[in-house]
């Protein structure tokens, strides 16, 4: 997504233009962000913090205003109260919006909607938590909050011309920030590959997540057959569609396979999905997968 | 004659481009899918296997050339078995042989003959048919062909053979001959030159019935069959009705070539007895019909006997009677009590002086019907005083007291011996041996009339045998005992044959030519060329020397003829007949008789051609991997069945027919199917009409109409059958009847409508009526009278006068009510019957019944008000109809409810 076309204006209009997908769009992914139980996003350790931690006697260097006068009272000594270090995470999320990415077949949900769906449930997850979440697509720095929420379904509905495959934005995450990519991970594996770099330099680890067709995963096809991608600048034709079954699926088994060589080298993780499974599992695979660090 | 025609075989050219086309298709691969796929980067770079052909398989383009082949032969127009054209031109001669052996298929030889002759008028040319069973005509009667198409159903097989003598000096004047022949051989077969036309139906035969040996014999022949096969054999006489039934069965069975069959057919005396004719089961014509005469009965004698008295055998009065008769006669034994219901033929009084007077009343009016009584004398009938001084009516003459015995210990003289027999006689031929003598006799007192009883004398002149008729019947006396106490006849092989003339044991097979001499034989009963006995009416008598030739022919119809005190049978084939198949001059072609062999192959064809591509349709999918998903699948197939079913409605209505009807629960009015949708159509709407206006008006509520298939669906339940005759519906089968007779015994009402406006069955003349009476022919109906005005018909609901349909006529017909007196000042006899079994009309009530979906009346009657008035009559016709049927004589018994109404009241 180009970022030049966020004027404010544009902005405006696309929101309302996609206002009637909006809701169901944004409640569907908080049902789903319901059903995962949250957890405290405590650090263990005292810190800035909004929940009590523990009383410690006050040391030298501590600020007078620091000292818990009510349970000093009691005793001799002096106490500071301790809060629990409760730092916000970052997340940051990509959602590859390539024409790829709206292959749908068998009345089943596109691949981008499941993709976006289940990223504004992560987001939706990561703000009741009090976490900071940003989009990669929003030139905006992550923020946390209910209208952060709105604004990047807002942005994640921007519709439009797309290339045949996506790739991530090149953008500079915050240290130590989670980021979960939702793509097929079919184009090109170089920005990818860049991408992940980059992000392992910064300390950010996250998740990828395949979101595939069940076709995808199956070539069901047979007899001579136009391939055509979805914006219709590449085409194969073969003649028996079902000898190249094998082949295709060896080169797809190599992409995931390459794949997981990349997450192993950059401390990230791949999870797949199939659209035709459901969305709350996937949700609480990344749920899972997200969670505390080991 | 079997072929393949085309009616435009130019257009068969075209198959020769099916190669060209082969190239061309084999050049087009089928065309490609466009399918979206993201995954398309992961395809890239892959190759197929070349050696998977880039063109359409090979028996995918033989599919397509096949169904092309068959569009091209399909619209040349093929038509199988094409009928020859006639030669055209030139007069057309139609030579029949009317033969018994031409009945068996007469319609379809008629429908062919009526084919070639409305060819010949098509062509405007003229044409003769001459039946060669009847008397050439000296001159050809050339007519229109069009004229003898009119004059055709006039001409009938008859039972005998076709006489080709005149033939060969027939002056056919250059005409096409065209011989339908029966295909049996015979002499002059070759007089014309012809097109033959023969049947390829075998032919089946019966040879005269024989009685041998206790079971009755005859012989069954065939021709143009030569597998193994059993042919069904009916027995068929008067059933207890009196109606003709099937009295027994027998199997003809050919072994494979043969050309006969000897059959047995074993059944009891009284069975056997009543048999008037032997048939083969199915087959229409005379010569399958062999008619049982006298010659066949076995005389059933009956032997009075006395329970209480043991002796030894030899001295039974009965022991020689029953050795003498016993091999060619029935024998029973008993007391009158039981011998007389038996009604036996004869019935011998072995000594016995006296019977109980009740008992002598009943053996006279048995003999005074018909019955033979043999008398033997005894010590009993000698010690009694019976016909001392008057005639007994069971004694032919008057006997002495006592009677004598010569040349015994005590007396003067020798035994007797036998005078010869008088030639004018009963035993007029045989010889007296030497060694039979009397010792005992009674003696006969002289009357005025004894010299004309005495059958035979002793030496002496006294009377040895006498007799004397007694009404139809006759008593004949022996004055000696059966036994050998009195007198060595009845060892003597004298006695058996004497008894054989008194017709006592049995009656000579079949008069020989000297006795058939001189007489005069009146026919009784004829047989036409289908084997159907007609009354013979007022025929002239036949001399007693064309019985003896034999041979059937004009002046001799096969059937029964009645001459003095027997009846003899002709019939068509004599016992030594045999089938040859008609050998026809070298060159002389054959044809068969399929006219309607004529089908025409285009729309099977073409369907066929349908059907192909169908499948081609679906074979380009799975090919094209377009068959992949569900609803895709379904559809082509879906698709396929519909053709399939499109092209075979036949199959589909035969199996949509093979569900039974379910038994209704409620009462339900029925019509037979007779197999004319119209007619049908019609028969339901009318009683739909009908249960209507009776669920409107009276307490019955019917279901819906039903159809009834006879040999199917379960009568028993229906309480009134509505049968439209329509001239071509089939004949049921027996089995049908069967169940027909037993619907009408248990109180069925069928209502046969001829819808012609015409009398129903006798007399009347059109189509439906001659079908009525085959189709009633076998039923168990009973005498029937035109419905008289104090019918309960006519008060069963409404007062009825007039019972009018669509048609007004007056003519219904139904059971004859018992002869009851009219009793003055009574509006209706006394009748109790019941519910009469059928009624006949032509009406044609179903269509005056008849309504549409919405109630309205389906079809018009009459003209105006008047017409609705005579609808209206109809309904209640039809409402008193049905009243007839489920509440029986309940009107008629109404007569009573005054009388009864008294009787309570007191």
């Amino acid at each position: 997504m180009d970022g030049a076309a966020h004027t404010p204006v544009s902005l405006r209009a696309r929101a309302e233009e996609a206002a009637a997908a909006l809701p169901p769009l944004l409640m569907h992914a908080e049902r789903l962000a319901a059903t995962v139980m949250m957890g405290e996003h405590g650090r263990r350790r005292a810190g800035p913090g909004d929940a009590f931690w523990q009383y410690r006697p006050a040391q030298p260097g501590d600020a007078r205003r620091s000292i818990d006068w009510r349970q000093s009272a009691r005793g001799d000594d002096h106490f500071v109260r301790e809060r629990e270090w409760q730092a916000a995470q970052t997340l940051m999320l990509w959602v590859d919006d390539a024409a790829s990415m709206r292959f749908a077949a068998g009345g089943r949900p596109s691949k981008l909607r499941r993709a976006q769906t289940l990223a504004l449930a992560l987001a939706a997850l990561a703000v009741r938590a009090g976490e900071r979440v940003g989009l990669a697509a929003l030139p905006e720095p992550p923020r946390a909050g209910r209208a952060q929420l709105a604004r990047m379904a807002d942005a994640l509905m921007e519709g439009g011309e797309a290339p045949d495959y996506g790739a991530p934005r090149p953008r500079v995450m915050p240290l130590g920030a989670r980021a979960v990519f939702l793509s097929d991970f079919l184009g090109d594996p170089a920005p990818l590959r860049d991408a992940l770099t980059r992000a392992a330099d910064r300390g950010v680890e996250g998740v990828m997540l395949q979101v595939l067709d069940p076709e995808e995963e199956a070539f069901p096809y047979d007899g001579r057959t136009l391939f055509e991608s979805m914006s219709g600048a590449i085409r194969f034709e073969t003649l028996k569609a079902g000898a190249l079954r094998d082949d295709y699926l060896g080169r797809l088994a190599a992409r995931r396979a390459e794949l997981r060589e990349l997450a192993r080298r950059t401390g990230w993780r791949v999870l797949v999905h199939r659209t035709d499974a459901s969305a709350a599992a996937a949700l609480l695979a990344l749920h899972a997968a997200l969670g505390p660090r080991r | 004659m079997s072929g393949l025609a085309f009616a435009s075989p130019l257009l068969l050219l075209g198959l020769i481009a099916l190669p060209i086309l082969w190239f061309l298709l084999r050049a087009v691969p089928p065309a490609p899918i466009r399918r979206r796929f993201p995954g398309i980067v992961l395809l890239l770079g892959l190759r197929d296997d070349e050696s998977q052909t880039a063109t359409t398989p090979w028996w995918l383009l033989l599919l397509r050339m096949v169904a092309l082949a068959a569009v091209i032969v399909g619209f040349a127009g093929p038509v199988l078995n094409p009928r020859a054209a006639g030669t055209g031109a030139g007069p057309l001669l139609v030579l029949m042989d009317a033969s018994w052996a031409s009945a068996r298929d007469w319609d379809a030889r008629t429908a062919r003959v009526e084919a070639l002759l409305r060819d010949a008028a098509r062509d405007g040319r003229t044409a003769a048919v001459l039946p060669l069973t009847e008397p050439l005509p000296d001159e050809i009667p050339w007519q229109g062909a069009g004229a003898w198409v009119e004059r055709l159903p006039a001409i009938a097989p008859r039972p005998w053979a076709p006489d080709y003598a005149g033939l060969a000096d027939l002056d056919v004047g250059g005409a096409e001959v065209v011989w339908v022949s029966d295909g049996l051989d015979r002499p002059g077969r070759d007089a014309l030159p012809a097109r033959v036309i023969e049947s390829a139906r075998p032919i089946r035969a019966l040879t005269p019935a024989t009685f041998a040996d206790g079971a009755i014999r005859l012989g069954a022949l065939r021709l143009g069959d030569a597998a193994a096969r059993d042919v069904a054999l009916r027995a068929i006489g008067p059933g207890p009705s009196g109606a003709p039934a099937e009295l027994g069965a027998a199997t003809a069975a050919f072994a494979e070539g043969a050309a006969r069959a000897e059959v047995e057919v074993d059944l009891p005396p009284e069975l056997r007895n009543r048999v008037t004719r032997f048939e083969v089961a199915g087959e229409r014509s005379a010569g399958a019909v062999t008619l049982a005469d006298d010659a066949l009965a076995r005389r059933e004698v009956a032997l009075l006997t006395r329970a209480e008295e043991e002796r030894d055998d030899l001295l039974d009065p009965l022991y020689y009677l029953r050795r003498a008769l016993a091999p060619s006669a029935d024998l029973i034994e008993g007391d009158l009590a039981t011998l007389l219901p038996a009604n036996p033929d004869v019935l011998v009084l072995a000594d016995v002086a006296t019977l109980a007077p009740g008992e002598a009343a009943r053996v006279t009016d048995w003999v005074r019907d018909g019955g033979l009584l043999l008398r033997f004398a005894g010590p009993r009938l000698a010690a009694s005083e019976v016909a001392r001084d008057a005639e007994d009516p069971l004694l032919p003459v008057r006997l002495r007291a006592g009677g004598r015995t010569v040349g015994g210990a005590l007396s003067w003289g020798e035994p007797k011996a036998l005078r010869p027999f008088d030639p004018d006689g009963p035993f007029a031929g045989l010889s007296v041996p030497g060694d039979v003598a009397v010792t005992s006799q009674v003696v006969a007192q002289p009357d005025p009339s004894l010299s004309e009883r005495v059958l035979a004398a002793l030496e002496d002149g006294t009377p040895l045998v006498t007799r004397k008729p007694l009404g139809e019947g006759q008593v004949v006396l022996f004055h000696v005992t059966a036994t050998g106490e009195w007198s060595s006849l009845p060892i003597s092989g004298l006695f058996v044959e004497m008894l054989e003339r008194l017709a006592v044991s049995t009656r000579p097979a079949r008069p020989d030519d000297a006795e058939l001499e001189g007489t005069t034989w009146t026919p009784r009963v004829v047989l036409d060329g289908f084997g159907q006995a007609r009354d013979a009416g007022d025929r002239p008598g036949v001399p007693g020397e064309a019985l003896a030739d034999g041979a059937v022919g004009p002046d001799l119809p096969p059937g029964l003829y009645e001459g003095p005190a027997r009846t003899l049978a002709v019939n068509v084939l004599g016992p030594d007949a045999a089938l040859a198949p008609a050998a026809w001059p070298p060159g002389t072609p054959v044809e068969g008789l399929s006219t309607d062999a004529e089908t025409d192959l285009m729309p099977w064809l073409l369907a066929a051609a349908l059907i192909l591509l169908a499948a081609d349709a679906v074979a380009s999918l799975w090919l094209g991997g377009r068959l992949r998903r569900g609803p895709v699948a379904t559809a082509a197939a879906a698709a396929l069945a519909a053709t399939l079913l499109a092209v075979a409605p036949g199959a589909l209505r035969a199996q949509e027919a093979a569900a039974a009807a379910p038994v209704p629960s409620a009462v339900a009015l029925a019509y037979v199917r007779t197999g004319d949708p119209r007619v049908d159509e019609v028969s339901e709407a009318g009683l739909r009409g009908l249960s209507m206006i009776l669920t409107q008006r009276t307490s019955v509520e019917p279901e819906a109409p039903r159809a009834v298939d006879l040999e199917r669906d379960e009568l028993a339940v229906l309480p009134m059958l509505y049968w439209p005759v329509t001239p071509d519906q089939p004949l049921p089968s027996t089995e049908a009847y069967d169940r027909l007779n037993r619907y009408l015994r248990g109180g069925g009402l069928i209502v046969f409508d001829t819808r012609d406006a015409d009398l129903g069955g006798y007399g009347g003349g059109s189509p439906a009526a001659r079908r009525l009476r085959d189709l009633a022919a076998p039923l168990d109906v009973p005498p029937l009278e035109p419905l008289p005005a104090d019918h309960v018909l006519t008060r069963a609901f409404y007062l009825l006068q007039d019972f009018p349909g669509r048609h007004a006529s007056r003519d219904v017909w139904v059971e004859a009510a018992p002869a009851a007196e009219a009793v003055e000042g009574m509006p209706f006899r006394n009748l109790n019957d019941g519910v009469t079994p059928v009624l006949i009309g032509g009406n044609d009530w179903a269509a005056a019944w008849a309504v549409d979906a919405r109630g309205n009346p389906l079809l018009p009657v009459g003209a105006g008000y008047a017409g609705e008035q005579q609808r209206e009559i109809a309904y209640r016709f039809g409402v008193n109809l049905v009243m007839h049927v489920l509440s029986g004589n309940y009107k008629s018994d109404q007569v009573h409810v005054p009388a009864l109404l008294d009787r309570l009241g007191n």
